[in-house]
């Protein structure tokens, strides 16, 4: 190997087998960024392209949904939602919660899903799991202008008092911080899927446990104190509490927790990115 | 000239069958190790993907010690048989998949045709897929604005190009395909043998819009079985043969070893073993050049011919009739024919028995014989298929004549006459 002429000749790409494993290749995804927001707009017009109600359906999940958890946990079963008209609650924690398991269960289906371009084309791979955030978070901004209606129906036709706190303005911390939950989690899943199939299936039903151990649907100062140290160390908790906090001043928040689910994500997002990184250069040998 | 594509030692190594060793703690073992940057303890040394040997070990090398290196504005052809690994290394340098041993370096941006259409959602129109396409092969948004009334005329859809794609023609959707990757300016474009799919003319338009980037100054690595579009594209070439490098220099003469290759392989098979059915054995059998010549080409329109030897035992002959089958590569009898057809027998004792084909009478292409061998004239009692090939080469062109294949296998001649 003629190490001299190598460093006297610059190249502009170098394959070879091992990379760094936390090699990002960010440069790649800023010159393919046309492509996320091209997928991104692929993502929102082919999916409601060819049904009646279209964007619509943006509404009407979360409506039904909330309208569901109303009907069962908060008239039949009763679970009490503290001050915080009950739909107002359930539609915050349905948005919320949307937002998350959008970004991991789209996010854990990308090697499979994108098999075959993968396989065709050269594209930093990270570009698919950020444009998922990216639909999401477009989404998410529907959704919340959704909830804005019905919150400003409360105060104004139902006479409830807004109790806003400045914990609100922690809402683009706590949106990235499900970000990063969900694609790490979501990653991991992904590139563990190339080889055992079946964890695709846990994913969803995952998924929907996961809501229950979350105070979506209640919370968290109607459990025990047992349940809730329990529950504490989930990261979503600290989120859904922060943002009830703000929105409402009802929630147990504290800077600590959030600390610890920052701390939570980042190793997550550090595993995803390394399992995620790994996976792209050989799945398409095993897939 | 400068080199632009420098690959040293490139290897490729895939296992077969089970994906992982099958226990944990040798996975762990092997995961470890390539962590750290160290060769996989459990590869076994010494093996070649050859696909027609059997396998009994569980690493193939699909890509062995690949080393070469291609200049500014050359056109290089890639070209071997099936299973050779060309595919393969054309995703190592499309960054599909990753070497397991040695480099590859590159000076400039590489775009890849693996596939026509990639990435194309089939509910998006033409237009819209235009960019998603373009994008995922890398453009920029604004290039792709700039081109995409070129990008329109050349695919010829224009009329439909605000309909969604599922409802394109598969012609439509080729050409639309091939249209975005021909616009891209990469310095490096890889194509992968996607003159495979569409009719000749749109194979003549893609044969001409790779001209034109090569004459640009642009360097082309082209895969294809096509061997007059590789001749007529290409200037240089590398051979692969079962994952290694057999072979560098012009188009020409690399067309020619990998013609050589399949014939010197294909048409004078000595059978492992002779057949023995019955009273009758079956020594040798092949094609090959009339008249007691040497080599192997065998071009359009040259005369060729059938030897089998053979050996009948106690006085049985008048029992026994042989029946040749000429198949396609797909697998379709083309046609039947036999010596008995033809008033001929068989003998007793050994004999070699030598059809000659007419001239000007088969296409390019490939042809596999089966044997039948019949007894009392109804028992099949032997059937052997593919016993050996044909390959018939094609001649050198004019400059500027159709370089596609003649369609249909065969090419004979008539007699024609004016009735003025």
């Amino acid at each position: 190997m003629n190490q001299n002429t190598d460093e006297a000749e610059e190249w502009d790409m170098v394959i070879q087998p091992t990379y760094g494993l936390f090699d990002l290749k960010l440069r790649d995804v800023w010159r393919y960024r046309d492509l996320l927001l091209i997928l991104v707009y692929r993502d929102f017009v082919a999916q409601y392209k060819q049904t009646i109600l279209g964007p619509l359906w943006f509404f009407i999940q979360p409506i039904i949904t909330s309208f569901t958890f109303l009907v069962i946990f908060g008239r039949i079963a009763k679970i009490s939602t503290g001050e915080v008209p009950q739909p107002l609650f359930y539609l915050s924690g349905v948005i919320l919660w949307g937002y998350f398991a959008e970004c991991l269960t789209k996010t854990s289906t990308v090697f499979r899903g994108y098999s075959n371009v993968f396989g065709k084309v050269y594209f930093p791979r990270l570009i698919v799991p950020l444009s998922i955030v990216v639909s999401n978070l477009i989404r998410f901004g529907i959704q919340i202008l959704l909830f804005l209606a019905v919150y400003l129906f409360y105060i104004f036709a139902m006479d409830y008092q807004p109790h806003i706190t400045y914990h609100i303005l922690l809402l683009p911390l706590m949106l990235l911080l499900m970000a990063i939950l969900g694609l790490s989690l979501g990653m991991i899943i992904s590139a563990m899927t190339t080889k055992y199939r079946d964890l695709s299936f846990l994913v969803a039903f995952g998924v929907q446990l996961f809501m229950y151990a979350t105070p979506i649907i209640y919370p968290l100062s109607t459990l025990s104190d047992k349940a809730r140290g329990i529950l504490q160390w989930n990261p979503m908790a600290t989120v859904v509490e922060g943002m009830r906090k703000g929105l409402f001043n009802e929630g147990l928040f504290s800077w600590g927790y959030l600390a610890y689910a920052f701390g939570v994500s980042i190793i997550l997002l550090f595993v995803g990115i390394v399992v995620f990184n790994r996976v792209e250069k050989s799945f398409v040998d095993t897939v | 000239m400068s080199t632009v594509i420098k690959v040293e030692n490139l290897s490729k190594i895939y296992k077969l069958g089970e994906v992982t060793t099958g226990t944990i703690s040798q996975d762990v073992n092997r995961w470890f190790a390539k962590v750290r940057g160290k060769e996989d303890p459990f590869l076994k040394v010494g093996q070649v993907n050859d696909r027609t040997a059997s396998g009994t070990r569980d690493f193939v090398y699909s890509l062995r010690d690949i080393s070469f290196e291609v200049q500014q504005g050359d056109t290089l052809a890639i070209v071997g048989r099936n299973g050779a690994g060309k595919s393969t290394l054309l995703k190592i340098l499309s960054r599909i998949t990753s070497p397991s041993i040695g480099s590859a370096k590159i000076r400039g941006r590489v775009a890849s045709l693996l596939e026509v259409g990639t990435g194309f959602n089939p509910e998006l129109t033409g237009k819209d897929n235009i960019f998603l396409n373009g994008a995922i092969l890398g453009m920029r948004k604004q290039e792709i604005k700039s081109k995409l009334d070129e990008i329109i005329d050349f695919s010829g859809v224009d009329k439909y190009i605000d309909t969604p794609v599922k409802r394109y023609s598969s012609g439509m959707y080729v050409r639309l395909a091939f249209a975005v990757a021909a616009h891209l300016e990469p310095e490096i474009l890889i194509v992968d043998e996607v003159l495979a799919v569409g009719d000749a003319e749109f194979q003549k338009k893609c044969l001409g819009k790779m001209k034109d980037v090569s004459g640009q100054g642009r360097t082309v690595l082209f895969v294809s079985h096509n061997m007059a579009a590789v001749k007529s594209l290409c200037e240089h070439g590398i051979l692969l043969k079962n994952g290694e490098l057999v072979g560098r220099g012009t188009s020409q003469d690399i067309v020619a070893q990998y013609m050589g290759m399949g014939l010197a392989a294909n048409t004078i098979k000595k059978l492992e073993e002779p057949i023995v059915a019955d009273d009758i054995d079956v020594t040798e059998i092949g094609f090959r050049p009339p008249n007691g010549k040497t080599g192997n080409t065998i071009t359009e329109g040259e005369a060729v011919e059938l030897f089998i030897k053979y050996k009948v035992n106690n006085n049985a002959a008048d029992r026994y009739h042989f029946t040749f089958h000429l198949h396609d590569d797909q697998g379709e009898v083309l046609f039947g024919f036999s010596p008995s057809r033809d008033n001929e027998s068989l003998l007793n004792g050994e004999d070699t028995l030598v059809c000659k084909f007419p001239t000007n009478f088969l296409n390019v292409g490939s042809y596999f014989l089966a044997l039948l061998i019949v007894k009392d004239k109804r028992n099949v009692i032997r059937w052997e298929k593919d016993i050996t090939t044909l390959t018939v080469s094609t001649r050198l062109h004019e400059m500027g004549t159709w370089m596609g294949k003649e369609p249909g296998f065969l090419v004979p001649s008539f007699l024609w006459e004016h009735q003025s």
